[in-house]
């Protein structure tokens, strides 16, 4: 497969079975996207963007449709039915998920938190402190930090911290989900600069942004959504 | 493709029931049954058509309501109780091409000694209360084959530090500990054969949350460090969100669900995990 993923006609709802409720979710997407874009997806609060996401890394069961991943290890999967051990070697050596949110282990500092991504893909105890260090550096988290507990930091190091955790691993693919929401105006400007870096790096992308203005001029091409539907079947080229 | 790896530990379609049947619940499918319990011949049926995998370093949790049938899961993979029917593989141990349910109990005695390691729900149950806590390791050490004491003995003290059991303690025995510490010298115990496989029933039930806390960080600790395979059993979804990689929830003695955690978590597919998911929001 040319593209390093396609999502097809992916459709998803959520069954509430105490109340028999459905939830309409998403229906018949289509995505595509080729290695080194950066790919924006928008639409209003509910629309379905993290849904797409969720769906991608598994976090979520669609009911129909396919997400042919190429992996550099397996080759083309379909993420919607590849095997439980399948996806977790994904996400811990080709897919990044970064979103707003830190969850993370109690009582685990920066460093490990970082290190412990380099070395659940079975690198050596002192190459993982290395490549931690570098990154936590490369992304100017304050080094009075590095040995503390992430629980206690503030909205932009959570967030600066999360895309270490994630770029530590060099993905091939990476999720970005709203990494600007309730940050203030500086910090949004560091992500953004972080994203313009990303780019340059030729890593593939694709995010979720609210404040869509914000990623003016920096994605490649871009997907809305509305009720959980593509708004055209295509997405608009921004280029 | 799918099999990219090969499980460390197989399960294939284990039962266990206490009781013999009787023509109204052996046929009918469960028909009759009132939960996992015949009301006509009282048989319970604890475990019911349970297969699932295991795989090398990760860490996979059962979660599943009082008297589900986690613990007798548990003791079947132990041999503390014969299955009813069913199969299961270690890799490690011939290739994991014998079912190491048929085999000799000298055999099984072989698995669980060298293989296994094992915590009990119950501290009474995996541990001799009346024994130096650095005895109970040296029981388990010589049931693998050791035989040199000093040895023995720096063993049993580097895993009882391990466990934040202090050095002056070690002679002491568990009796005059508190649980968490119980359960700290039963984990201790457990790694002490360098076993490929950890099976953890209820480690942290009953414990209060700072004790819980700290138990469960260490098994975190202990299966990055030494990349053991764990199998651990809770009723607590909160233990399970923090510990494992994939998830099996299990309701009357059968697998309802199972997946990735956050899955499990995020998007349950299944009334009963949906009601257990809810619970823990609450
Ligand atoms: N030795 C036994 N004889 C008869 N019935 C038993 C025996 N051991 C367990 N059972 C029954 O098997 C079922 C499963 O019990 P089990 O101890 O495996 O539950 P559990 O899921 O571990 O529950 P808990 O969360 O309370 O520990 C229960 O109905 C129990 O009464
Ligand atoms: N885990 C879930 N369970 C039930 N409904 C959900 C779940 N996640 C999302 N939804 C529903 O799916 C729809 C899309 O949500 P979402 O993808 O989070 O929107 P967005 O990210 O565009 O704001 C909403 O109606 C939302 O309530
Ligand atoms: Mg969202
Ligand atoms: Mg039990
Ligand atoms: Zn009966």
């Amino acid at each position: 497969m040319e593209e390093i993923i396609a999502v097809e006609h992916l459709s998803k709802y959520f069954t509430i079975h105490n109340l028999g409720k459905h939830i309409e979710a998403l229906h018949d997407i289509n995505i595509a996207m080729k290695e080194g874009e950066f790919v924006g997806i928008t639409g209003k609060s509910g629309s379905g963007k993290s849904t797409v996401f969720k769906c991608i890394y598994r976090t979520y069961v669609p009911q129909r449709g396919s997400i042919w991943y190429n992996s550099k290890k397996f080759g083309p999967v379909n993420l919607t039915k590849a095997s439980e051990r399948q996806v977790i070697y994904l996400r811990k050596h080709e897919i990044g998920y970064v979103s707003q949110f830190l969850n993370v282990m109690p009582r685990t500092t920066a460093r490990e938190l970082v290190k412990q991504g380099v070395l659940e893909m079975g690198r050596a105890e002192d190459y993982a402190e290395w490549e931690a260090e570098k990154m936590l550096a490369h992304f100017e988290l304050d080094r009075e930090l590095w040995d503390s507990y992430p629980a206690t930091f503030s909205g932009g190091e959570k967030l600066r911290l999360n895309i270490a955790r994630a770029m530590v691993k060099h993905p091939r693919l990476l999720l970005l989900d709203e990494p600007t929401a309730s940050l203030d105006y500086t910090s949004k400007l560091r992500v953004r600069e972080l994203i313009e870096q990303l780019i340059r790096e030729g890593t593939t992308m694709m995010g979720i942004f609210h404040d869509l203005e914000f990623m003016e001029n920096l994605c490649h091409r871009e997907y809305t959504l509305r009720d959980g539907k593509l708004v055209d079947r295509a997405a608009v080229n921004l280029y | 493709m799918k099999d990219f790896e090969q499980p460390v530990l197989r399960v294939s379609h284990l039962n266990k029931q206490y009781g013999k049947g009787c023509a109204s619940c052996r046929d009918a499918g469960g028909m009759v049954l009132n939960k996992n319990f015949c009301p006509v011949c009282a048989t319970v049926y604890a475990c019911r058509d349970i297969t699932f995998e295991v795989y090398a370093g990760e860490i996979l949790g059962v979660v599943g309501e009082s008297g589900s049938g986690k613990s007798t899961l548990m003791q079947c993979l132990y041999f503390d109780q014969k299955v009813s029917g069913g199969e299961a593989y270690i890799s490690s141990y011939k290739s994991g091409r014998e079912n190491i349910f048929t085999e000799s109990s000298q055999q099984k005695r072989y698995i669980r000694n060298r293989m296994m390691g094992k915590v009990y729900q119950n501290p009474v149950l995996g541990l001799k209360m009346d024994f130096s806590s650095i005895g109970n390791i040296a029981e388990k050490l010589i049931a693998a084959g050791n035989r040199n004491v000093r040895e023995m003995e720096a063993r049993g003290k580097e895993l009882l530090e391990h466990v934040n059991i202090p050095v002056y303690r070690i002679k002491e025995a568990p009796r005059n500990f508190s649980g968490g510490m119980q359960q700290r010298v039963q984990i201790a115990k457990a790694l002490s054969n360098n076993p490929p496989l950890l099976l953890l029933d209820e480690v942290t039930t009953g414990l209060d949350l700072s004790v819980q806390a700290s138990v469960l960080d260490l098994i975190k600790q202990i299966q990055r460090r030494l990349k053991i395979s764990v199998l651990i059993v809770s009723h607590d979804l909160g233990v399970i969100r923090m510990l494992a990689d994939r998830t099996i929830v299990i309701l009357d003695g059968r697998i309802v669900e199972q997946g990735l955690t956050d899955q499990i978590l995020e998007d349950p597919q299944h009334g009963y995990t949906q009601q257990l998911v809810q619970s823990l929001l609450v």
